[in-house]
């Protein structure tokens, strides 16, 4: 058959999202007791990683605020918080909800901003969900008899809490939601790169009129972070971050009343058999390890493809990646955003000439990145053994390293083989080896046909030194009561 | 100058988002607490039941099938809408009860709140009654609640409280139902009616009949396109059994007369009477 | 190539080899899929790119009309829709084609004389397609003689439920050939297919067969063309072309009324089969109401405001 003319390319237009929805301050306080107030001690910068331009100066809370704080927190549990019925602080947790939907344009443009991540990703996954998450856990507050921690389950008390900058606001919602929909109140603090909508959902809780104290959110870096995880009035911890910093807060609560729960760091394995619905597999892939730039713990950062269609499978990969659109994160089209900050593009691509230098082949479509900004192209790497460095260690960025395996015991075998147990995925038509498979897997959540899904109901945590505890679902609550 | 004459509102019926008149063309009078005549009511027929069934029936597979959590937003929604237009509840309330302001509060208070406390349910529901079941063999079995179907309800006294308190926990899970309001009081169930139908509600979910439970129920009771039967709001004893009896022909699940504290947290079976449990078996193997 | 040929023929040697290669074909899951198709429906085309894909979409259609009502009368002022969409503005090209049944391609060829415009003409007892063969070639020849430069068959849905491939491969073989010279375009009824794997299965039935283009849907049933429909038959004309060198057309047909819904398409066939199908060549859409909305849209890209439908010609 003849090839036609070709027609001229169907290029897309820029398609911005306009910034003009948010008002970043000059500079922040911190929120202590329902107010922003003054931080005593130094300040830092905030950036976009996508333009490196300053958003905003930050407080960095010290030990005294954290005290402040967590002083406040106690004085809101007694009087108030753990005192109102668990329908009252129902009805809070649902305002708080309402707000984030109506203000989620909002949120989805600060949070692209701050991160880095594109405005689809901020839009259609994580705004929704953090709304979703205060829905659902509002609903909890008036059942936790019904939860099967007991009759009459009672809350713990001052909740220190953590979170990394992957997820910003979603991760303060998984933390804060469960906690006072059990009646504790926290003092949590945001990443020190994006600490923007932690600020804006502070103004949310005055919205909501929430009790001051129940909610306070001191801004700062891994001091304040200690300071918080170490104060002795503080009775339960929850962090989100590196298998490192989760291992020392582990150590410093050690022999203390705390109770904590740790949501770390992953190298998860995505599995593909031979007779996976293919297409989507692809898809699965590329969800699995190009979504929120890599930057996800649960990313399926290890593609263990069977043998017999690996060829197949690769080409038809490349091919997607080729379509992958990276760019300025507010334009509705972009895919793949900006990488969160300098250091971890550093180590990025630290670990990218580790596995060059190791003998795996790198591969990455070509695209044009911008020149000012953290930017790394999405890359595979093939040829991969499960000595080399990039298979074993999490690189928290879009790069893929695929293996190979011939039976599944080999897959599941090469899939537990690693420190780690957070997420894994299998793809197969064969609903049977799709339960085996996740029967044999050590990790916390297994996605079968399909990748980094995520929703309040279902409880979300790791094994090994991924961590302990489970956020979201039922299950989420045992964190928060006694 | 003369006064300004009031503009009455027709109370009708409310059958597949619409709210119609009786097709057989009927009212009651329906006084208030004084015995001053407020309204006529639509007195519904065996046709308006039918009617209300088939809608009901229409709306299951759309109901059913949204999401949990989409389902508690629209429940959650109801409250909202309901809570705007609290003061006319209450003025409602103390006319045609007779209750005291303060009563009345608290009637429309404890509805809206109950509105909440089902709205929570909707996607939690499974988590406390469905799970994993540890089989002894290479299986994999999982049991999860569904929703029986089209329930019929017969309302207690309350045109509100009394109302929400046992439609709401049968369509939280998914249900969709018919409901004959409470007879002596109807109105305010018709005008909850119209909060239900600007609140996100899809049309037929809900359908409220007014008129004579002992004319209109045995219909309901006896339909075999109907999945279960609240009795909450049966008085006479002997109807309840006939009810029961005649429910029994297709196997209804029947919920039996009697009625809690209304102002109480509200007993689970409300929910779990017109849920069915369904298992799944699937082989773990290679 | 030539292992492939012979690999493809080979699968058509009998009922159980055909069977054998449709069910052998990567299964499709359908929530990935349809989540798929969503997440491409959500590309925002604005601008310069909106214009372009207006016009593309614009020379894509296959302005169609299959009533039982119809007469030489609208054939005709559907011809004349057909070369000159807005008779107010020059600019604007013309469509692909006009569809009609084949006792109506006589008036339309003679309409669209020296238009460019191609006649394609819907055969072998559409839409149901339950007629004998011979009848259904009948009716190819009949559209083909009267000038009919495509051809829109419909494949016999029942013998393809019930598992008779091979009855289906050889009605399209022998569809084509009564084609002669004109296009063929198969049509699968998604609809009635009901199952990803089924649409993919019928793709690559139809492909072997010969099909120049493979069609959704009758606009007779519904659900009719489908955002996740189409990416299946695109992802399977890509495959296609991978492994045997032959490039297939694809054309979603009905349910397709919006401006904003064919710029889904168009995207579609941009990031799934590649920009070497975004040509009236190798994509069509199948539409009536289509074609006004897009020169709505075409007028507000140029004014600025919203037209309405006094706006537009309405044949």
């Amino acid at each position: 058959m003849t090839m036609a003319k070709k027609s001229t390319a169907f290029e897309y237009a820029p398609a911005p999202e306009s910034r003009s929805i948010v008002d970043i301050k000059p500079s922040y306080g911190l929120f202590i007791d329902g107010e922003f107030v003054d931080g005593r001690g130094k300040s830092f910068k905030t950036i976009s990683p996508s333009t490196e331009e300053v958003l905003a100066e930050i407080a960095e809370g010290d030990a005294a605020d954290v005290d402040l704080a967590v002083k406040a927190a106690r004085r809101a549990y007694t009087r108030v918080w753990s005192k109102m019925s668990g329908a009252e602080r129902g009805k809070y947790l649902f305002r708080i909800a309402r707000i984030i939907q109506e203000r989620a344009r909002e949120f989805a443009v600060l949070e692209s901003i701050d991160n880095g991540k594109p405005i689809k990703e901020t839009r259609d996954v994580d705004v929704p969900t953090v709304a979703a998450h205060f829905f659902y856990y509002a609903g909890w507050a008036d059942k936790l008899g019904y939860a099967g921690y007991g009759e009459d389950p009672q809350p713990l008390g001052v909740a220190g809490q953590v979170i990394p900058w992957n997820f910003p606001l979603l991760m303060l919602a998984w933390k804060i939601a469960p906690a006072l929909a059990c009646g504790n109140t926290v003092v949590l603090k945001p990443a020190e790169t994006t600490p923007l909508t932690a600020l804006l959902f502070a103004e949310v809780c005055q919205q909501a009129d929430l009790p001051p104290g129940v909610v306070n959110i001191l801004t700062g870096a891994g001091e304040t972070g200690r300071a918080i995880v170490s104060h002795p009035d503080v009775n339960k911890v929850a962090f989100t971050g590196s298998t490192d910093v989760g291992r020392a807060i582990a150590k410093a609560v050690a022999g203390s009343d705390k109770r904590v729960t740790l949501e770390l760091g992953g190298k998860a394995a995505n599995i593909v058999y031979d007779d996976a619905p293919v297409d989507q597999a692809v898809e699965g892939i590329v969800n699995g390890i190009f979504f929120n730039q890599g930057h996800v713990c649960c990313a399926g950062s290890r593609l263990l493809v069977q043998e017999s269609i690996a060829e197949e499978v690769l080409a038809k990969l490349k091919r997607r990646m080729k379509t992958l659109r990276v760019g300025d994160p507010l334009d509705k089209n972009t895919d793949i955003g900006a990488i969160n900050s300098a250091e971890q593009l550093a180590k990025i691509r630290e670990l990218s000439e580790i596995g060059e230098a190791e003998g795996a082949e790198r591969w990455a479509p070509k695209c044009d990145l911008p020149s000012t900004g953290f930017w790394f192209p999405p890359t595979i790497f093939t040829g991969v053994s499960q000595a080399h460095r990039i298979a074993r260690e999490e690189i928290f960025g879009p790069v893929l390293s695929v293996l190979t395996f011939r039976t599944p015991k080999e897959a599941v075998e090469k899939a537990n083989n690693t420190p780690f147990g957070l997420s894994a995925g299998i793809w197969t038509e064969k609903g049977s080896l799709i339960l085996w498979t996740a029967s044999q897997l050590r990790a916390g959540v297994v996605w079968s046909n399909t990748f980094n899904r995520f929703d309040p109901a279902s409880p979300f945590g790791g094994y090994k030194e991924s961590g302990y505890g489970r956020e979201g679902g039922r299950h989420g609550l045992e964190a928060y009561l006694r | 100058m003369s006064a300004r004459l009031d503009v009455k509102k027709t109370y009708k019926l409310y059958i597949g988002g619409d709210f119609p008149r009786s097709e057989s063309g009927r009212s009651y009078v329906v006084n208030d607490a004084k015995g001053r005549f407020l309204a006529n009511a639509s007195q519904a027929s065996r046709k308006d039941a039918r009617d209300a069934v088939r809608a009901a029936r229409t709306a299951f597979p759309g109901w059913s099938g949204k999401t949990a959590y989409n389902r508690g937003q629209v429940v959650y929604r109801i409250a909202e809408v309901l809570e705007s237009r609290r003061d006319q509840f209450e003025a409602e309330l103390r006319s045609s009860e007779g209750v005291t302001a303060a009563k009345a509060r608290d009637f429309v208070s404890a509805a809206i709140d109950r509105l909440v406390f089902y709205a929570g349910w909707a996607d939690k529901i499974a988590q406390v009654t469905g799970g994993a079941n540890p089989v002894a063999g290479p299986y994999f079995n999982h049991s999860a609640p569904e929703p029986s179907g089209v329930v019929a309800v017969v309302a207690p006294k309350g045109p509100l409280l009394g109302l929400v308190s046992v439609v709401a926990p049968v369509i939280t899970t998914g249900n969709t139902c018919v409901v004959i309001a409470s007879e002596p009081h109807p109105l305010t169930s018709i005008t909850l009616a119209e909060v239900m139908a600007t609140s996100d509600l899809p049309g037929g979910v809900v359908n409220v009949l007014t008129g004579s439970v002992a004319e209109i129920a045995p219909w309901l009771a006896s339909h075999l396109d109907v999945n279960g039967l609240d009795l909450t709001g049966v008085t006479d004893a002997d109807l309840a059994r006939t009810l029961e009896e005649s429910a029994a022909e297709n196997l209804k699940r029947v919920r039996r007369p009697g009625l809690e504290d209304l102002l109480a947290a509200p007993p689970l079976d409300r929910m779990t009477k017109f849920l069915e449990t369904k298992t799944v078996w699937h082989p773990m193997g290679l | 190539m030539n292992s492939t040929a012979s690999s493809l023929a080979e699968a058509t040697a009998s009922d159980a080899a055909l069977r054998r290669f449709l069910h052998g074909l990567p299964g499709v899951d359908q929530v990935g899929a349809e989540q798929r198709a969503a997440a491409l429906g959500t590309r925002s085309i604005k601008t310069t790119a909106k214009a372009f894909a207006i016009d593309l979409a614009i020379r894509m259609v296959d302005l169609t009309t299959l009533e039982g009502s119809d007469t030489p009368g609208k054939v005709r002022t559907l011809a004349a829709k057909a070369m000159r969409p807005d008779p107010t503005d020059a600019t604007c090209p013309p469509t692909a084609a006009v569809c009609v049944y084949p006792d109506m391609v006589a008036t339309a060829k003679k309409a669209l004389k020296g238009s460019g415009v191609n006649v394609a003409a819907v055969a072998t007892a559409f839409p149901s397609g339950r007629a004998a063969l011979d009848i259904k070639l009948a009716d190819t020849t009949d559209a083909v003689e009267a000038g009919a430069d495509e051809i829109d068959m419909v494949i016999d849905r029942g013998a393809f439920l019930a598992g008779r491939y091979l009855d289906v491969y050889e009605e399209i073989v022998a569809v084509r050939e009564a084609s002669k010279k004109a296009h063929l375009k198969v049509i699968f009824e998604t609809g009635e297919l009901q199952t990803y794997d089924n649409v993919r299965r019928a793709s690559w039935l139809a492909m072997m067969a010969g099909a120049h283009f493979i069609k959704t849907s009758t606009g007779k049933v519904q659900p009719a063309a489908t955002l996740p429909v189409t990416l299946i038959m695109l992802e399977a004309v890509r495959d296609f072309r991978e492994l045997t060198g032959q490039q297939v057309g694809v054309k979603p047909a009905g349910g397709i009324r919006h401006s904003k819904d064919a710029i889904k398409y168009l995207v579609m066939v941009n990031e799934i089969a590649g920009e070497d199908w975004l040509d009236p060549h190798w994509f069509r859409f199948g539409a009536s109401t289509l074609l006004n909305d897009l020169l709505m849209q075409r007028s507000k890209l140029k004014t600025g405001a919203y037209s309405g439908p006094d706006y537009v010609t309405l044949d």
